[in-house]
């Protein structure tokens, strides 16, 4: 029974994916084929949320600049045709600069708003976004010169809405795909026919190795010290506010990889919009695995992220079934994705109310 | 005693914002001895704790004077990281451990023994890897030396108190570079039993070489433990002196003793006022944290000016919260003879009873509004007062600011108009501003709650004659909370000190400064029953 209690909201979505896919009429292999692509794309984002939730900023919204730094080194990489996988890993080192000081900028903000990173970091997001297109659409082709017109708008001035990286589309996709035939286990069976992006996800798997080893560490303990009590930590001798920055700071590289591995899935990214909703989404699919706002596993990061792009997958069509309006599933996502982080932020607020009294 | 003293404070003296609350206080403390420091709250011991641990707060209001020498070392202490270098360590008043940390893991706390890796020699130190095993061990070794026999990975949540201050005294005896422990009333929150088994350990400590620095409200204790004792009183050092050389009741008077002159004393003899009781406490419990009241039953006299003192954190300040609703309590309480309802903040008001609370600026005042709103306010919502008649009521904002002017004048509140904000106003005058706000509601009733707090002397000589006027003009009766034990003896008619969330006794204000001092120390009763034998 506590059990129960204590994993409430995955259940609850794991009822409502199932019910989900009984209406929405899909095939399983379909339904997987596209479940294992988006947990291969997706999950990294995800897991990226998980270390300044036990450094005790809550959950950092502020990823979407981490986002961001990723689309920089994107950029580059077009401008420069660099290409394959060759050029998908040099997004990647490129990337570093960029979120390193992202991280930076953010974790001094965080440790000047402490006790509200998560509005912070909402709202920095918004900032940032801001400033972001004024690079994209004014500074680019004038103050940075682009020998390519064919990216930038007819004025010359300013990045097109949509920028091609099929240059390195699948570079880590496709490297090496396993597709699993003629198993006759009677559960086993049905991972037939599933591709699988065996690079991506060995690389989500080292990505989690590397967190749980992180833990085991010096720093990690200090994260998770600074992540119950600030002000014990510093008593103790803790350089709180450094450790916090250093949480945010991986936790934008993180999410600036993040991102990477997402675009070189889609194969191409919208300039002015593929990085607004990273932040908002990761989170939801975070607290739908389980996490709160000061506590989250690996496991829940990725059982998180499976069951928030099953919903995705399953709800238009469910809707569309259902309601005999796609629109309608649609509008039950979007309410899900954000009724949940408004649930779990409620939740939190709760608690830590009957917690004081 | 060795030649060089293990710790030298000369002369220490300490200013926050042009109010002294450190004079000159010079001691020595030898070489694995036990120095008590003793004194009412505010006497000036955390902050001399706190200039020796280099608490920022100390560095952030512009330093102190005199000077720390160590083993005959000058040392200069910026930081409580600098403290724990120099080999001074600290057990707090609330404790300072880690609930989801094991044991272990809190005694290593920001020491924890590591190995390198792969990744500490690319990017140092902090990659480097936790030795779990041989951070168990040491943690064992502290934990033995202590007596303390509970597994060294338990979870430090859910442990009973007693044992989480032996994990604070263990984190400590592991810094092995530890000179001199600072105890900060270690003994506060732990049953006699346990108490007895700390003294055991501080002796254990004090056999190593360790000194320590005792601080602690238990006088008996302190008579048991110390080597030396040392009594602060207002930030002055009243006096040095050993356990062989006093008594416990001598202590409790040094404690205490502030000159009070009986012509100051206002009150007036008990025979003088009715046995007619406006309010009946039985059995209070306030759940406040900080303050919890565990069980007062009290009477209050109609009519008379009852003051409750104790020190901080025993409860006084949770009896007027818990009566007015602020947090929840349960007992019964009748005023009048009848029922109160415990829990309605609504109820409260609506019959008679009115509260200048504690928390000013959080709970006193709405900060961001006028003088002459912050005093109808209450009046306003409760009473309808200063509201036009109806159906429809608004602000009556001429009547308003005309009965605010008058208020102004009569408490001579310092301010610009009756439309000046509340937030820009001098603590004083915030303060009247809130008694005002009390008197508005007509009460009959009077909860004061440390009205003097933070205010300087010309405001707090006239706030204590309003509340004393109102006493004996309107005949308003008064129960007034506060930290000030002279203060409380200049203007009450009875006194009702609390300790440990309960009632200890009341005194008449006559009564002499040893008493009060053993009761806020809790030990009247001990002593007098040994008296009686």
């Amino acid at each position: 029974m506590k059990l129960i209690q204590k994993n409430i909201v995955p259940i609850v979505f794991i009822i409502l994916c199932t019910i989900g896919f009984q209406y929405s009429g899909l095939s399983w292999i379909f339904f997987a084929n596209d479940l294992m692509t988006r947990l291969a794309r997706n999950s990294f984002l995800v897991i990226s949320l998980i270390i300044p939730v036990l450094a005790g900023m809550g959950l950092n919204f502020g990823i979407v600049l981490g986002a961001m730094a990723g689309q920089f080194a994107a950029f580059i990489t077009v401008v420069h045709n660099l290409t394959g996988i060759g050029g998908f890993f040099a997004a990647c080192v490129m990337a570093i600069p960029f979120a390193i000081l992202f991280g930076w900028l953010t974790g001094i903000l965080f440790n000047k708003a402490k006790g509200k990173e998560m509005i912070t970091g909402l709202i920095l997001g918004f900032f940032a976004n801001g400033i972001y297109q004024l690079v994209c659409l004014i500074f680019i082709g004038w103050l940075i010169p682009i020998s390519n017109k064919a990216l930038l708008l007819p004025s010359g001035v300013g990045f097109v809405n949509t920028l091609d990286l099929k240059i390195w589309q699948y570079a880590i996709d496709k490297f090496y795909v396993f597709r699993a035939r003629g198993i006759d286990i009677p559960v086993l069976k049905y991972l037939n026919n599933i591709n699988i992006p065996v690079l991506t996800l060995t690389i989500v798997v080292l990505l989690c190795i590397a967190v749980v080893l992180l833990f085991r560490t010096k720093l990690g303990q200090d994260f998770r010290a600074v992540g119950q009590n600030r002000h014990i930590a510093e008593i103790a001798g803790i350089k709180v506010d450094r450790v916090r920055i250093i949480a945010v700071i991986f936790s934008t590289v993180l999410a600036a990889w993040g991102q990477l591995i997402f675009l070189q899935n889609i194969g191409n990214v919208q300039v002015y919009g593929s990085h607004v909703q990273v932040g908002t989404f990761a989170v939801a699919a975070l607290l739908i695995g389980g996490a709160t706002v000061s506590k989250a596993t690996i496991g829940q990061a990725l059982l998180g992220t499976v069951l928030f792009h099953a919903l995705f997958i399953v709800s238009p069509l469910a809707g569309k079934n259902l309601m005999g309006s796609a629109q309608v599933g649609e509008y039950f996502r979007v309410f899900i994705a954000y009724g949940v982080i408004g649930i779990a932020l409620a939740l939190h607020a709760w608690q830590r109310l009957v917690k004081k009294q | 005693m060795t030649a060089t003293a293990r710790l030298e404070m000369r002369n220490i003296g300490k200013e926050y914002y042009g109010n002294r609350v450190l004079k000159g206080v010079s001691f020595t403390l030898g070489t694995g001895r036990v120095l008590s420091l003793v004194g009412e709250n505010g006497a000036g011991k955390s902050t001399l704790m706190n200039i020796l641990f280099g608490m920022p707060v100390i560095h952030a209001t512009g330093g102190f004077d005199g000077e720390i020498r160590l083993d005959g070392e000058k040392v200069v202490i910026k930081s409580p990281e600098e403290a724990m270098k120099l080999g001074i360590g600290m057990v707090h008043q609330e404790f300072m451990l880690l609930p989801g940390f094991s044991i272990t893991e809190n005694i290593k706390l920001n020491r924890e023994t590591t190995k390198s890796s792969f990744l500490s020699r690319l990017f140092g130190k902090s990659m480097k890897w936790l030795d779990m095993p041989a951070m168990k061990h040491d943690a064992r070794e502290s934990m033995d030396a202590i007596g303390l026999g509970i597994d060294e990975m338990l979870p430090v949540k859910g442990l009973p108190v007693g044992h989480m201050q032996f994990v604070e005294i263990a984190r400590e005896l592991d810094k092995k570079n530890i000179r001199l422990l600072v105890l900060d009333e270690p003994t506060a929150v732990l049953t006699e039993n346990d108490a007895e088994k700390l003294l055991e350990a501080m002796r254990i400590l004090t056999d190593k070489g360790i000194s320590i620095l005792f601080i602690s409200h238990r006088l008996d204790e302190v008579m048991k433990a110390s080597d030396k004792i040392v009594v602060l009183r207002d930030g002055e050092q009243i006096a040095e002196t050993t356990p062989s050389e006093t008594t416990i009741e001598k202590i409790a008077e040094l404690m205490v003793g502030r000159k009070i002159e009986s012509g100051e004393m206002r009150g007036r003899p008990v025979s003088s006022i009715r046995d007619e009781y406006i309010l009946q406490i039985k059995d209070l419990h306030v759940a406040m944290p900080g303050e919890s009241v565990k069980g007062v039953t009290l009477d209050v006299k109609q009519g008379e000016i009852l003051g409750i003192g104790g020190l901080a954190g025993q409860g006084k300040i949770g009896i007027p919260n818990g009566i007015m609703g602020l947090f929840p309590s349960s007992g019964d309480v009748l005023k009048n003879g009848l029922p109160v309802r415990l829990n309605d903040a609504r109820f409260a008001l609506d019959n008679g009873m009115a509260f200048v609370s504690e928390d000013r600026r959080g709970t006193g005042l709405l900060l961001d509004d006028s003088i002459e709103f912050n005093i109808v306010a209450t009046a306003t919502q409760i009473q309808g007062k200063y509201m036009t008649q109806g159906k429809i009521r608004i602000l009556d904002s001429k009547g308003m600011g005309k009965y605010a002017q008058q208020l102004i004048k009569e408490l001579d509140i310092r301010c610009t108009g009756p439309s000046q904000l509340t937030r820009r106003l001098s603590g004083g005058n915030q303060q009247k501003v809130c008694i005002a706000r009390a008197i508005t509601l007509a009460p009959n009733l009077l909860f004061v709650s440390e009205p003097t707090r933070g205010i300087d002397i010309g405001a707090k000589k006239l706030i204590l004659d309003h509340l004393v006027k109102l006493n004996r003009e309107n005949g308003l009766t008064i129960i007034m909370t506060s930290s000030e034990l002279a203060e409380l003896r200049s203007i009450c008619d009875r006194i009702a000190i609390v300790y440990q969330g309960k009632l200890e006794g009341i005194l008449l204000p006559a009564d002499s400064d040893r008493d009060f001092g053993l009761m806020m120390a809790g030990e009247y009763h001990k002593f007098h029953e040994k008296e009686a034998v």
